[in-house]
């Protein structure tokens, strides 16, 4: 919201600097985003009357005007086609600082000669001087303008623009800020003083209001003015809507606005000659009912919103919009004022179903007291008789049927203190209150007083809110800094935030980038991850307003986004790629919020080390992943199995289900060459997914520590050929089957040439050790046999040659 | 034999002097020191000399032997220093080559100042916990005094679940992680002192500073006799570990529905230190967090007395920190996955 610090004013006296005020309302919870100073710029510009126009001598369309400038005169050349004898202009010398009329940009006025005549200065549009875009025609000032006065001093002003945050509806306007000075800044207010001339002809016998839903309309006032002419509000007016940044439309309409913006209560003027029945009913609208509104477009209501209707049908959307039918316009000679109270719930739900958002409409939608109705109903029938003519009839309508009684809330110094952690005396407590216009009587003990709030406040229900107040006046300055002393509450620390910090260690020591991408994807994306198109089952959570189709559904697993991480990284890296993300995946319920399981998904592909002048370079695959889950499961002291798996993301065959304890927590295989292609990545790329939340209850098991072997290993070399479809799990599980076998190292992988064909061969290191005694060759040698006759008897292997 | 014996000093000495290789000195060795080289067999031989000679000529013979044996050992040193100068010369290597990398990975740069903000606050007694991101309305909202048609609702533009359930209950992504607060509120018996970080939504179009989905933290502590005093504390105590020693704080005043008094506590601009400038639109002072005493009404909800215990909170948002921290001026950057900006920290 913009305010003008002269409108200010009128109602505080100023006594800090804008800048040192700024910073007092902004510390006090009315934020200063911005200080706009106009006429800055306007050094040596001052007020002039044109006191002779003589034509010039070689251009018809130019003129040269005389200007009195109090202490002496100037006749300069002017193109402007609203000269005019005795009008007061403003004026720029030689050497003031203008912004230029057609390039908008800043230039010093030099003296010139135009069309041989000489102009030591010129009169200025409101485009030279910054104060809009008008540039065809000079700025004419106020008649009472002083003539030889700075510009700067006459026209100047600095505005503020506030942020009001939603509980102060009090402050959204003129006054509101001028009392938060006030208070302040320990000065007094002084509001308007509002009188005019009555009709003989009472108000209630023009016009009659009935408010048929009174819990959405607490007071409804109204005046009538009758004999009025439309036309422009003065100059000053104007100007002061503009500089809140207003547009001036009709006196009527920039009256009731100007009243919004200085009292808080949002007008509305009717034509009272198209009032049918001289009556008001403010009611719920009927369901469907239609009304066409000021701006010309036809609204179809619901039941739940509020109409201001006559007895032929409505003639506003209470709050948010006038209707066409009542629009005061040219004609127009009787003006029926609204200045009521309406429900801000049922605004705020009126205004968001019809999209129409408005000042008043946000006015009202945070509260505005019915208190405030009459003095701004009465402060706008003063400015209409003034600036409009006409007549104001006797008295104004009041219905009032929500009256409430403002009930006293209890203070005491104790409770300051306990929800502050400083104490306040009685004084400093009742001083701030007092500023801020709160009635405060003392209680039953010398450190309690009752509290009744000004009926401009809708925030303050309870004591904190008087706190907040008392506070906000004396200054959080004075609030000291404690370290908390109580003891520490038990500590009960969720597992699942250590395993996903342990496990973000170990990747990146692994060498992965950890990424974070967006939870939401699109249904494009997750389809890319099928090799052959199919629905998904189950179904993602699909947002019910998507901002866009890319993200419309929550993601079910992290893959298709860390595919697109690799593929957009893929564009300018040449090494390789290792990316994991850690994050919630979300996946639907029957009747309740989704699961959101802790999943960890890591991505691979490229060559295993970064291109170096030493080595050849080799590409990474199957066993680099894999590799990454053992290493990462080892870490957290998990046990797994890999088998095989049939998810259809990978490639058939070179894939792997993690299975710990007999339940698959993950996957890690080769992506399939069609999803590769869906994402454009063009190499092979490796996949690793755990569910860490599942996996959680077997990373906390208890372990127990290894004695170092005492006595010495026999260490034992043994090459098998072995039908290649036997893998090395079955082979491995035979030997460790035996007693003195104590580690067991798969060191070489052969098929070719050397051994049959549908055979290949596999050497192993065993060591064999005894945690009782040393082993003699003999022993091992007896037990190496015994592992040799099971191997070939259960897989038919033989020893190679 | 005197005769003798000096002439073979010398002949063995000067031979010495000759060798340069190593290997050459065990050949001089047993020529000159060894079981059947000349001086042992004099040495032997002493016996058979008359007495007064065996004296002179056995004194002599040692005093060669020692001579000899020390000439050995200074000769083999300076050979072998001479050959490892000689090899160093030979053998250097090219010290400015790379070296041999294992590759490097990082955690995301949100997820290093989650973890640094979580170690400040655990220091003080705080435990970190999480809740869920997609979430009821009542959570996000009506727990928090914002009920439906609340003018705040307007600023925390939301994203709605299609969802239908039973009762027709609104699901959303939530807006805050103040939404954890609310629960633990309802679920934990005080005394309670937690944050709560994680990601929070936001039904809004990405641009240089806005983006959909971002990170927060928010903090509770219900306790008896917890103060304004305490959350100024604790909250000053977090500034100055994370932005340093020297960083000025302030508190103000300001508006949250869940909080009375609310404030919002600010530091000294990082770039101008409080003269002004654009960074923090020419106040001094940057906004980091809001906070403040939690409303009586939000606590009695949750089925916390609030004549017995009191509580602050304090709720912030993440990706600003970082943007001051490193000068980023894009917050889409942290979700773009680009190695480039990633392998920066
Ligand atoms: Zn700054």
């Amino acid at each position: 919201m913009k305010i003008p610090l002269k409108w200010l004013q009128e109602y505080v006296a100023l006594t800090l600097s804008s800048s040192d005020l700024a910073n007092k309302l902004t510390m006090a919870g009315i934020e200063v985003k911005g200080v706009q100073v106009i006429g800055g710029e306007w050094e040596n510009i001052v007020v002039g009357q044109i006191i002779a126009i003589k034509p010039h001598p070689n251009a018809d369309r130019l003129s040269l005007p005389t200007i009195d400038l109090g202490t002496e005169q100037q006749t300069v050349v002017c193109g402007a086609p609203n000269l005019r004898f005795g009008d007061k202009v403003a004026f720029a010398p030689v050497g003031a600082q203008l912004i230029d009329g057609h390039t908008g940009q800043a230039f010093r006025l030099k003296s010139a000669r135009i069309r041989g005549v000489m102009s030591s200065g010129m009169a200025c549009s409101e485009k030279e001087l910054g104060i809009s875009d008008s540039h065809e025609r000079i700025i004419v000032l106020p008649a009472e303008a002083p003539v030889g006065t700075p510009l700067a001093d006459y026209l100047g002003d600095v505005i503020f623009d506030l942020d009001i945050t939603p509980n102060r509806p009090d402050c959204l306007c003129v006054i509101g800020i001028a009392r938060e000075i006030a208070a302040l800044t320990g000065r007094s207010l002084s509001l308007p003083e509002v009188s005019y001339k009555e009709a003989a002809s009472p108000i209630d016998q023009q016009i009659s209001v009935e408010i048929a839903a009174p819990d959405l309309c607490p007071r409804y006032g109204a005046s009538l003015i009758t004999g009025v002419k439309i036309g422009e509000s003065p100059r000053w007016l104007q100007q002061r809507l503009l500089a809140c940044g207003m547009r001036p439309i009709s006196n009527i309409v920039d009256i009731t606005n100007y009243v919004m913006l200085e009292y808080g209560q949002p007008l509305h003027a009717f034509d009272y000659d198209k009032i049918k029945g001289k009556k008001i009913i403010v009611r719920r609208a009927a369901e469907g009912e239609a009304v066409v509104t000021l701006d010309g477009v036809e609204r179809v209501l619901s039941a739940d919103m509020l109409v201001i209707a006559d007895t032929a049908g409505s003639v506003a959307i209470a709050g948010v919009m006038g209707g066409a039918d009542s629009e005061v316009t040219r004609g127009t000679t009787s003006i029926l004022l609204e200045a009521a109270s309406f429900n801000p719930a049922s605004i705020h739900y009126t205004g968001r179903r019809l999209q129409l958002p408005s000042e008043a409409c946000m006015r009202f939608e945070r509260g505005i007291r019915p208190e405030l109705t009459l003095p701004a109903l009465k402060r706008t029938t003063q400015l209409i008789v003034q600036l409009a003519g006409g007549e104001a009839a006797k008295g104004v309508v009041d219905v009032y049927p929500g009256k409430r009684e403002q009930e006293p809330i209890l203070l005491s110094t104790g409770k300051v203190k306990t929800l502050l952690g400083v104490e306040f005396s009685l004084d400093q407590i009742v001083g701030a209150l007092t500023s801020l216009g709160f009635d405060c009587k003392q209680g039953d003990s010398a450190s309690e007083v009752w509290v009744t709030t000004p009926y401009w406040r809708s925030d303050i229900h309870l004591t904190v809110d008087l706190i907040e107040e008392i506070v906000r006046v004396i200054g959080y300055d004075k609030i000291p800094a404690t370290m908390l002393s109580q003891s520490l509450p038990r500590q009960n620390p969720e597992p699942v935030l250590g395993l996903k910090q342990q496990a973000g260690r170990i990747l990146t020591g692994c060498g992965f980038q950890e990424v974070i991408t967006y939870s939401l994807t699109s249904l494009e994306m997750l389809n890319k991850l099928l090799p052959e198109p199919h629905p998904l089952e189950p179904m993602p959570l699909r947002m019910a307003n998507p901002m866009t189709a890319e993200r419309e559904y929550l993601r079910p697993s992290l893959r298709a986004n860390l595919l697109a991480a690799f593929s957009a990284n893929r564009r300018h890296e040449d090494s390789g790629i290792r990316l994991f993300e850690l994050g919630k995946v979300y996946l639907p319920r029957h009747n309740d919020l989704p699961d959101e399981p802790e999943a960890l998904c890591g991505i691979l592909g490229g060559s295993r080390l970064e291109k170096s002048w030493q080595g050849k370079e080799e590409l990474l695959d199957f066993y680099d992943a894999k590799g990454v889950v053992e290493g990462l499961l080892n870490q957290l002291g998990v046990e797994a199995n890999f088998e095989e798996d049939r998810d259809e993301s990978l490639c058939l065959g070179k894939q792997a289900a993690i299975v710990v304890d007999g339940k698959k927590l993950g996957v890690v295989g080769e992506l399939h060459p069609k999803v590769l292609e869906a994402f454009e990545v063009s190499e092979p790329v490796y996949l690793f997914e755990i569910n860490l939340t599942a996996l959680l209850p077997f990373t906390i098991g208890h372990k127990m520590f290894q004695p170092i072997p005492r006595f010495p290993a026999i260490v034992r070399d043994m090459a098998l050929v072995i039908d290649t479809e036997i893998s090395h799990q079955r082979v491995l599980d035979i030997i460790k089957s035996f007693p003195l076998v104590n580690q067991v190292t798969l060191f070489d992988v052969y098929a070719g040439d050397q051994v049959p064909r549908g055979k290949k061969s596999l050497a192993y290191r065993i060591t064999f050790q005894s945690p009782t005694h040393t082993l003699t060759d003999k022993e091992v040698n007896k037990v190496q046999q015994q592992i040799l006759n099971k191997l070939s008897s259960e897989l038919g292997a033989i020893l190679r040659g | 034999m005197l005769q003798q014996l000096e002439e073979l000093k010398l002949k063995a000495f000067q031979e010495l002097e000759g060798i340069n290789d190593v290997k050459e000195l065990e050949s001089w060795r047993v020529r000159y020191l060894g079981r059947k080289s000349h001086l042992t067999n004099i040495l032997r031989r002493l016996a058979a000399l008359p007495l007064g000679e065996r004296k002179a000529v056995g004194a002599y013979a040692n005093e060669v032997k020692v001579y000899l044996e020390d000439s050995l050992k200074q000769r083999g040193e300076a050979l072998r220093e001479a050959q490892l100068a000689a090899s160093a010369e030979k053998e250097h290597i090219d010290i400015t080559l790379p070296g041999r990398h294992l590759p490097i990975g990082r955690l995301h740069p949100i997820t290093q100042t989650l973890h640094e903000i979580c170690d400040i606050f655990s220091s003080m007694g705080f435990q970190v916990v999480e809740g869920p991101e997609v979430e009821w309305d009542y959570y996000n909202f009506e727990a928090l005094n914002i009920p439906k048609e609340h003018p705040a609702r307007d600023t925390m533009s939301t994203s709605w679940v299609d969802f239908q359930t039973e009762n027709g209950v609104p699901m959303l992504l939530r807006t805050h992680t103040t939404s954890v607060s609310a629960r633990i509120i309802e679920s934990m018996p005080p005394p309670i002192r937690v944050v709560e970080p994680g990601k929070v939504y936001r039904y809004e179009a990405s641009d240089a500073t806005h983006v959909p989905m971002f990170h927060q933290i928010d903090g509770l502590v219900v306790d008896r006799g917890i103060t304004m005093a305490d959350l100024k504390g604790t909250l000053y105590e977090f500034s100055r570990r994370f932005f340093g020693e020297d960083r000025k704080a302030r508190f103000r005043c300001d508006y949250f529905p869940f909080v009375e008094p609310g404030v919002e506590m600010a530091i000294e601009c990082l770039v101008c230190g409080g003269k002004g400038c654009r960074l923090c639109g020419n106040t001094g002072w940057i906004e980091i967090l809001g906070a403040g005493m939690t409303h009586s009404q939000v606590l009695q909800r949750g089925g916390i007395d609030p004549d017995i215990y009191t509580s602050f909170a304090f709720g912030m948002g993440i990706e600003r920190l970082p943007m001051l921290r490193y000068g980023i001026d894009d917050v889409r950057l942290f979700y773009g996955s680009d190695l480039r900006f990633l392998r920066q920290f």
